[in-house]
């Protein structure tokens, strides 16, 4: 039986032509899946009525066995088994995931492709499978809500997310059957959600908190034009609400007297009455305390003095965002408050304190990212007008190609919208080059091996033809979802090679923000290096033409007084080109060097039209 | 004439029309096409036409084209839970046959 929804005037949808999109937030902790009913988002709960779904699955000899609260259950009992917080692995390499070692206990192992995976009893199982799990589960609640096959599906990602890791969030919905409608920004699924991005008109600034339970992320996004461009992002991946659990289980512990080596349950059980205590006094203004024969009361007063160090911890993060951004609080428009720990009253007060005003919070913190996804999925599968909204991301780090003496160019920019596509025409270095090695990179830095390492390819069969004479056009393309895909042809003949970047590895959050940082702190040695390799590159060309002009036409054009002096400058030349680290004394060189050899150059012009000339007749030069 | 709603569907249509923040109340209305003859439209209602017919459902107006009236004359619209499924439903005692899926119906 389908049950209707209200629809807006005139847009009443047709039997069976109503599609079914859902928003999934799949988060390090929990997930969650919502849906647009008669225009309101909704979170979808199960049939025990329970919204949140632990990002846990549990695996035995046999494959999977259960995802979510059931996984959950095994944690203790299982650990090795039991997979959870797997989004810290999405896109990672195995040298990443290794450095978590501490942080997960699992064991790890590389496939045939050098990608990391866990070992369990079921073999080896990937993170981008444990999520495939996750959202199929996810998937699965919204079908049997709607009684309908899903038609397709927003799921959000992290705004520091690179390439790598968005495509594995990608591949991890493919595997499980989901049509991904787009990756969607979390914060920007949270600015959606409060409708920011309808008022179309003004411009403005935004800031979203996201304090979870062990990670913490700011945001600050401009909102311009229905366009969100990331401005900067920061946080802590290892600071949540669980460390004021901690945090309050210690001040516990010291109030009871126990010693500092508790057991296993002493320690769990202290946790949990530190988690309720917590909890009920984001309503009353004290919990009265009753553990292993102890009563007590905490506090707010108390509570705050124990978890005040810990949130200002993340407020240094939102003013190193906001500096990064060359923002100060004052510009911000709007705060949004999101994630499961913002419910504490104390974290709302300090940040309306250093944001000099009231954060958005009126909708409940854990689900208004799934919210502002379903929101968008609802537009993207076609069951609102098209003109409502067409929400646009921008990608965050730019894209280019490596050029010769390993510098980066641009292809396409930092904050760019997209989608795009982009193209620049490249030419051949040397005579009768064949072939292109094409080497894609991500990254703000002027040196290619300050970027980051996408892909490479090569484009062979180029006609030979001299230097500079072969046009390849070398186009990027990113789509909706900040995916990637190069193509490089030879214009002459249509040579064209390819590739989808898809990269075996990835960088970790903390180097995304770093990459930015160093480009801004290493501008200026940047511009140094980069001009320093130009002329490098100036001067090697230029060492190797004249020496193959030499080697052509030397016994015939230059007396041997001439060929000394022109050796002795190309060998200054090549001498200062391995030693300086200037460019400007390279650049006068290079100029002493095309000086020297300019009569050189015209007697070889004059020769070569000679020889051109020679056998033809007066008329045939002038049809010519 | 008259069409009606039960208590449930009257508390879901305020609760949207105040999240819309716009809108003088909802329309109910048919259609002809689907796989059985007739389907179902219900509307949020900005600005009502002229030959419509308003019925006063405690403070929810609910609007009907004359024709569409004539299908659907004594229907009770209800919300409904359904496992994990929710939504409205048309009560329709003029309706003879529905497709399996209720989104379409003859007389």
């Amino acid at each position: 039986m389908a049950l209707l929804q209200i629809s807006e005037p005139g847009q009443s949808p047709q039997p069976h032509q109503r599609k079914h999109a859902v928003g999934i937030d799949l988060g390090t902790t929990n997930s969650l899946v919502a849906t647009v009913r008669s225009g309101m988002a909704e979170v979808l709960a199960d049939e025990q009525g329970r919204e949140l779904l632990p990002s846990v699955a549990h695996y035995t000899s046999m494959g999977v066995s259960c995802v979510g609260h059931e996984a959950a259950e095994h944690n203790v009992s299982d650990p090795l088994n039991t997979l959870a917080s797997v989004k810290r692995l999405m896109g990672r390499g195995l040298v990443d995931v290794k450095s978590f070692g501490d942080q997960l206990p699992y064991e790890f192992a590389a496939d045939d492709g050098g990608m990391p995976k866990i070992k369990t009893m079921a073999g080896l199982v990937s993170p981008i499978q444990v999520s495939a799990e996750i959202l199929r589960k996810l998937a699965g609640r919204a079908e049997i809500a709607f009684d309908s096959m899903l038609d397709g599906a927003v799921i959000t990602v992290p705004a520091y997310f690179d390439e790598a890791q968005r495509q594995a969030t990608k591949d991890a919905a493919t595997l499980a059957g989901i049509k991904v409608l787009r990756l969607l920004n979390e914060p920007t699924a949270a600015a959606i959600a409060y409708g920011l991005d309808q008022d179309q008109d003004q411009e403005r600034i935004i800031a979203i908190y996201d304090l979870g339970g062990g990670t913490f992320d700011i945001s600050i996004l401009r909102l311009s034009k229905g366009v969100f461009e990331v401005l900067a992002t920061g946080g802590d991946s290892a600071l949540g609400g669980d460390d004021f659990d901690h945090a309050i289980a210690d001040w516990l512990r010291r109030q009871i007297g126990m010693g500092e080596n508790l057991d296993p349950i002493e320690q769990r059980t202290l946790l949990e009455t530190a988690k309720s205590a917590k909890e009920e006094l984001t309503v009353a203004e004290q919990a009265e305390l009753d553990v292993f024969d102890w009563q007590g009361t905490i506090t707010r007063p108390i509570m705050h003095s124990l978890i005040d160090d810990l949130i200002d911890k993340t407020l240094r993060a939102c003013k190193r965002s906001l500096r990064d951004a060359g923002l100060n609080t004052a510009s911000i428009s709007n705060v949004i408050l999101v994630g499961g720990s913002t419910r504490t009253p104390r974290v709302g007060e300090k940040v309306a304190e250093l944001f000099g005003r009231e954060p958005l919070c009126n909708l409940d913190p854990d689900q208004v990212v799934a919210m502002g996804a379903a929101l968008q999925a609802e537009v993207l599968v076609g069951n609102k007008s098209g003109d409502d909204m067409l929400l646009l991301d921008v990608i965050p780090l730019s894209l280019g190609v490596e050029t010769m003496g390993g510098l980066i160019e641009k292809i396409i920019h930092r904050n760019t919208t997209i989608p795009v596509a982009k193209a620049q025409e490249f030419t051949t270095f040397k005579d009768g080059q064949t072939a292109m090695a094409i080497h894609i990179l991500q990254g703000e830095r002027e040196l290619a091996s300050d970027c980051r390492s996408l892909a490479r390819f090569d484009l062979r069969g180029i006609p030979p033809m001299v230097a500079g004479a072969a046009k390849i056009r070398v186009a990027y393309q990113v789509d909706a979802d900040g995916l990637l895909s190069v193509s490089a042809r030879e214009l002459t003949s249509n040579v064209e090679s390819r590739i989808e970047v898809k990269p075996s590895y990835g960088l970790g959050e903390e180097e995304i923000t770093n990459m930015l940082q160093d480009s801004f702190s290493n501008a200026r040695e940047d511009m140094q290096a980069r001009a320093l390799r130009e002329q490098q590159v100036e001067a090697d060309r230029m060492i190797e033409d004249l020496l193959a002009a030499i080697y052509k036409d030397g016994d015939a054009l230059l007396d041997s007084e001439e060929r000394r002096c022109l050796k002795v400058a190309i060998e200054e030349l090549r001498e200062l080109r391995e030693t300086t680290k200037e460019h400007r004394p390279l650049a006068r060189q290079i100029e002493s060097v095309a000086k020297a050899s300019e009569e050189f150059a015209a007697r070889r012009m004059d020769a070569s039209i000679r020889s051109a000339l020679a056998g033809q007749s007066l008329d045939e030069i002038d049809k010519g | 004439m008259a069409i009606t709603m039960t208590s449930a569907a009257e508390q879901h249509v305020v609760k949207h029309l105040e999240h819309r923040a716009k809108g003088m109340g909802i329309r109910l209305g048919v259609r002809t096409t689907g796989c059985s003859g007739l389907s179902y439209v219900l509307e949020f209602v900005d600005d009502a036409a002229a030959e419509d017919q308003v019925f006063l459902c405690g403070d929810v107006k609910l609007i009907i084209d004359p024709k569409s009236l004539l299908y659907l004359d004594g229907t009770e619209l209800d919300y409904v839970k359904e496992g994990l499924n929710e939504g409205f439903e048309f009560k329709n005692p003029n309706v003879k046959d529905e497709c399996g899926c209720g989104e379409s119906f003859h007389i």
